[in-house]
């Protein structure tokens, strides 16, 4: 073989092989938590004196949204979020990440929990009402320990949960309306069969 | 105090009034940052054992931060490590071993999470990945060393050679021959 074909070969090979990794998304980690039970919890309803968890939508397929007001990813998904809502396709429940100790800005070595309940109980509303409810319910994840029993490591981040209490697949970052049409939207229609 | 050196040395070239200035301020932000809490807010909180928070750092450096995902939950400070090394203490007060607190980080966070994560099917090349480009650079490097020498190494002259040799030889003889005399 010709002695300037080998380098060439392997400069090629090198150079595919950068280009796949280059491309290959480091936030998109899989989760070991698809096929397995969605963690239980029990945690208090925003804007309602009551709590929910995960077995209150047993028979259902449903989607768990993790989001924040002080995210800035999830004001790009919301309005796909909203229009989804008013479609009612599927029931949508948020999961309020960390609200108030989430932004960094508030000393929390200041704030007792009765205070920082109120605030994130008031800013989520607020929210909610600047950029619309798609939500079913929200549930408020304070402490950010629910988020952990899911693996939330970035906001937003949703999870489509099956009939049975099942996780069947989750997706990292804000909802496009590409991943909604080719990825969630068939799921949920195959799961809800 | 870390700081006292650092000042004597900067204030010898100077005059007594800048050095003075100098010890002052450093004494207004010694002032400043004792009662302002903010500046403590850096240094995480101690777990009364002490041997918790070695077992706790022991863990920590163990697992990645998967917001930076290049700093440890030890060494980092993102909110997610902070959350992730609360959790820890939590469950090394709860009496569970290492073991069983990185299984719990690994059921929801996948292999990923670990800085050594255990030898299976979706790591396995992870692990011998180095080993083999290793082996494969030994291998094209013998395999060009042992072209080269092949290629430099004594070939049979042809007769038309082997006279020119003979005849230099011969020549650098005589001349080396006739120099004594």
């Amino acid at each position: 073989m010709n002695k300037f074909l080998w380098p060439l070969v392997g400069f090629a090979a090198l150079v595919v092989l950068l280009a796949v990794g280059l491309n290959l998304n480091p936030r998109d980690v899989p989760s070991p938590l698809v096929g397995k039970p969605a963690a239980a919890f029990s945690l208090p309803v925003l804007g309602a004196d009551r709590k929910f968890g995960p077995e209150d939508m047993k028979g259902k397929v449903w989607l768990l949204n993790v989001w924040a007001s002080w995210c800035v990813s999830c004001r790009q998904e919301h309005p796909i979020l909203v229009d989804l809502g008013k479609k009612g396709i599927v029931p949508v429940v948020g999961l309020n990440y960390k609200e108030v100790r989430g932004d960094g800005e508030t000393d929390m070595s200041k704030t007792d929990a009765e205070t920082e309940a109120k605030l994130a109980r008031e800013r989520a509303a607020k929210w909610l009402r600047q950029h619309g409810d798609p939500y079913q319910l929200s549930v408020l994840d304070l402490d950010g320990r629910v988020g952990i029993d899911y693996g939330v490591y970035g906001v937003p981040e949703t999870y489509i949960i099956d009939k049975t209490g099942i996780i069947r697949m989750k997706h990292t970052g804000p909802v496009t309306p590409d991943i909604l049409s080719a990825k969630i939207l068939p799921l949920v229609a195959e799961l809800n069969k | 105090m870390m700081a006292t050196p650092f000042i004597t040395e900067t204030q010898r070239p100077r005059s007594k009034t800048v050095s003075g200035f100098l010890l002052l301020a450093f004494l207004c932000a010694l002032c400043v940052s004792a009662l302002n809490p903010v500046y403590a807010k850096e240094a995480a909180p101690l777990a009364a054992d002490p041997l918790t928070e070695k077992r706790l750092m022991a863990i920590s450096a163990e697992l990645r931060c998967l917001v930076c995902q290049n700093q440890t939950i030890a060494d980092s400070n993102a909110d997610l490590a902070n959350d992730f090394r609360r959790e820890i203490r939590t469950m090394i007060s709860q009496g569970r071993s290492d073991q069983e607190i990185l299984d719990f980080m690994v059921a929801r966070y996948g292999d990923f999470v670990r800085y050594r994560p255990p030898m299976k099917g979706t790591t396995i090349l992870l692990w011998l990945g180095p080993g083999l480009l290793l082996v494969i650079g030994l291998t094209v490097l013998v395999r060009y060393l042992r072209r080269r020498n092949d290629a430099i190494s004594d070939s049979d002259l042809s007769p038309e050679e082997q006279r020119q040799v003979d005849a230099l030889l011969a020549a650098s003889q005589d001349s080396q021959g006739s120099k004594p005399q």
